[in-house]
């Protein structure tokens, strides 16, 4: 692992863009325990990269990027975007960031074309350049047609693709995406990861977090792999999936719903075998080690166990897997 | 897309002072509230002129015409037209502070989170709640210039007015600053629900017992009543538009400038702190 965690500095503070040493946030909660959703992160993102920071809900990832982005206030350690000091500076690292939050914070009192103007009014433009940037923008991101609409009318995808265009209208040095495809539909999702790549493409630094595991896969340079506050690996997703050990995934259907679980355990037994979960649609994940040439043995010893099996499908191993073999649960849980 | 990629160096540092990229923002949020205030116009002017217009329908020119009189008749009912001008005005400017900025706020915090995209612009938190209560101000200012004919015009008996420019130019940014800080305040606590509460212990009791439509000193008949009242933050605009603007007996000038002050200085206080706590974590 190269670029995280602890030997961070040792890369020189330069490549790294974004910057955090032991940032921590407990959160009071009422009559329970407090809660550490963030836990001594050490992050550092490099200029010009896509970085993801993947991991189940409740793993940190929004408070983490609430940290970062001034939002939420660290109970200790610290946080720096390029030279500022997010904690000390905010209202200088606010001219820096361009953000996506969860929901959406665009202005309903406003229509779509003031979104964009008044943002970049905000941001120091004069009146007659944030009306050509509110323009372009609109442009860049095909939503022309609706300039004149409410925020209301305005379908999900439509809303985060607005969303991203008023972020990065006001030309941030840093975007923050916090879950940007979050609920979207598929073809909106899709649009939307043309429109980051564009922004990539561009020399845009940014980081995101998602718990889709495609996502991160897709889009990011590097990525995080979070759960519990902390991060458990950082890395490029193919070295990631890599790391697993296991090179091949292997999803077997028994007909046998009951057995499942059996199924599962009895094929983690066999030689080769990183891991076997089932999963609760009668469906058995197989990690295996090396190629799939250990897999006429593998069916061999299911059949000798008394097993049916229905269906077998092949697939490279996942960010998923990885998740799943650093924590021993599924993102989705 | 061609917009990042020449901007992206190798050091990263802000391109304003942190006070110039404060100050824009800070016009830039005020320029965006009167915009939403035009588009708004009519439904600003509904709310602004109605309540006020029945009141001195019904108490000035209904009751004397069908001579039920309130404040009696001739001389009486001219005391009481021209004491209730400047008590309208302050109801006007009150009940526009908690309109502009109280309601907006409470479903910005409560069912939308809208608020947000201006707390990232580049300002401290506290000047986004400070540039709530100016723009607030700024609504109850409108709001009291299109009452003024109002409470001027409508009433059967003549409303005697005698200006006194230099109380009317320091009361009116005060009281207006005092309502925009009021709704701040107000609006980081209240919750969604809790709008016709709002309504309901707060203002209803504020514009009745505030003054408005009687002037202070009269409330010497009932002592008890006349020393409660003070608490009330009303109770010192009718008084000041009082004394800006008619002859007619009131508080001392010294007492209703130092509550305009001190008002306006807790509210605003207890405000920013509120808008902070619901928008930090």
């Amino acid at each position: 692992m190269t670029g995280g965690g602890a030997n961070r500095t040792e890369t020189g503070p330069s490549a790294d863009i974004i910057r955090t040493e032991a940032l921590t946030k407990v959160y009071a909660s009422k009559g329970g325990p407090a809660i550490t959703a963030v836990d001594d992160l050490e992050l550092g993102v490099h200029a010009g990269e896509i970085f993801g920071l993947l991991g189940p809900n409740g793993a940190g990832k929004t408070t983490t990027v609430g940290m970062l982005t001034t939002r939420v206030v660290p109970t200790r350690g610290r946080a720096w975007l390029g030279d500022v000091d997010v904690i000390d500076d905010p209202v200088a690292a606010k001219q820096l960031i361009g953000v996506v939050p969860q929901v959406s914070t665009l202005d309903r009192a406003l229509s779509v074309w003031e979104n964009l103007y008044f943002h970049g009014r905000y941001f120091g433009m004069g009146a007659r350049s944030a009306r050509r940037a509110a323009d372009e923008t609109l442009e860049r991101f095909r939503l022309t047609d609706r300039a004149n609409a409410e925020i209301l009318e305005l379908s999900g995808g439509m809303a985060q693709r607005l969303m991203v265009a008023r972020a990065v209208l006001h030309r941030p040095r840093l975007l923050f995406l916090d879950e940007p495809t979050a609920g979207l539909d598929p073809q909106s999702r899709l649009a939307l990861w043309d429109v980051i790549g564009e922004l990539h493409a561009d020399g845009q630094t940014i980081l995101l977090t998602t718990h889709y595991m495609e996502e991160a896969d897709q889009l990011c340079g590097r990525v995080a792999i979070m759960d519990h506050g902390r991060i458990l690996a950082l890395d490029t997703p193919a070295t990631l999936k890599r790391s697993v050990g296991s090179d091949t995934e292997i999803r077997i259907t028994s007909p046998e719903a009951t057995r499942v679980p059996d199924l599962a355990r009895h094929l983690e037994d066999f030689d080769g075998v990183q891991a076997a979960t089932a999963t609760t649609d009668g469906l058995v994940r197989v990690y295996l080690r090396g190629d799939h040439a250990g897999l006429a043995r593998l069916i061999a010893h299911a059949d000798a166990g008394g097993f049916e099996i229905s269906d077998i499908g092949i697939t490279e191993p996942t960010l998923e897997a990885v998740f799943i073999n650093l924590t021993g649960k599924d993102l989705r849980e | 897309m061609t917009t990042a990629a020449a901007t992206i160096g190798d050091t990263l540092a802000p391109v304003r002072s942190k006070r110039g990229a404060a100050m824009i923002a800070f016009r830039a949020l005020l320029v965006r509230d009167v915009q939403v205030l035009r588009k708004t116009f009519v439904a600003f002017l509904m709310r602004t002129v109605t309540q006020p217009l029945l009141i001195v329908f019904v108490f000035a020119y209904v009751f004397p015409e069908i001579g039920q009189g309130v404040g009696g008749s001739g001389e009486g009912a001219t005391l009481f037209s021209t004491s209730l001008m400047p008590g309208l005005i302050g109801v006007a400017v009150v009940f526009q502070g908690i309109q502009a900025v109280t309601i907006p706020l409470v479903s910005e915090f409560g069912y939308t989170r809208e608020i947000e995209d201006r707390v990232m612009a580049p300002l401290p938190i506290w000047a986004v709640a400070a540039g709530k209560i100016v723009s607030g101000a700024i609504q109850s200012a409108v709001a009291a210039l299109i009452v003024v004919p109002f409470a001027l015009w409508i009433p059967s008996t003549p409303v005697e007015v005698e200006l006194n420019w230099l109380a009317l130019v320091t009361v009116a940014p005060l009281a207006c600053l005092l309502a925009g800080a009021l709704g701040l305040a107000i609006g980081t606590r209240a919750e969604p629900g809790q709008i016709p509460l709002v309504f309901g212990i707060i203002v209803i009791p504020m514009t009745m017992l505030g003054a408005a439509y009687y002037p202070w000193e009269r409330l010497g008949a009932i002592e008890w009543l006349k020393w409660a009242v003070l608490v009330n933050p009303l109770i010192y605009i009718s008084e000041g538009f009082r004394m800006a603007l008619t002859g007619i007996p009131h508080m001392s000038a010294w007492g209703i400038y130092t509550a305009l002050v001190g008002f306006t200085a807790v509210l605003s206080w207890l405000g920013i702190a509120g808008f902070k706590r619901r928008v930090l974590a």
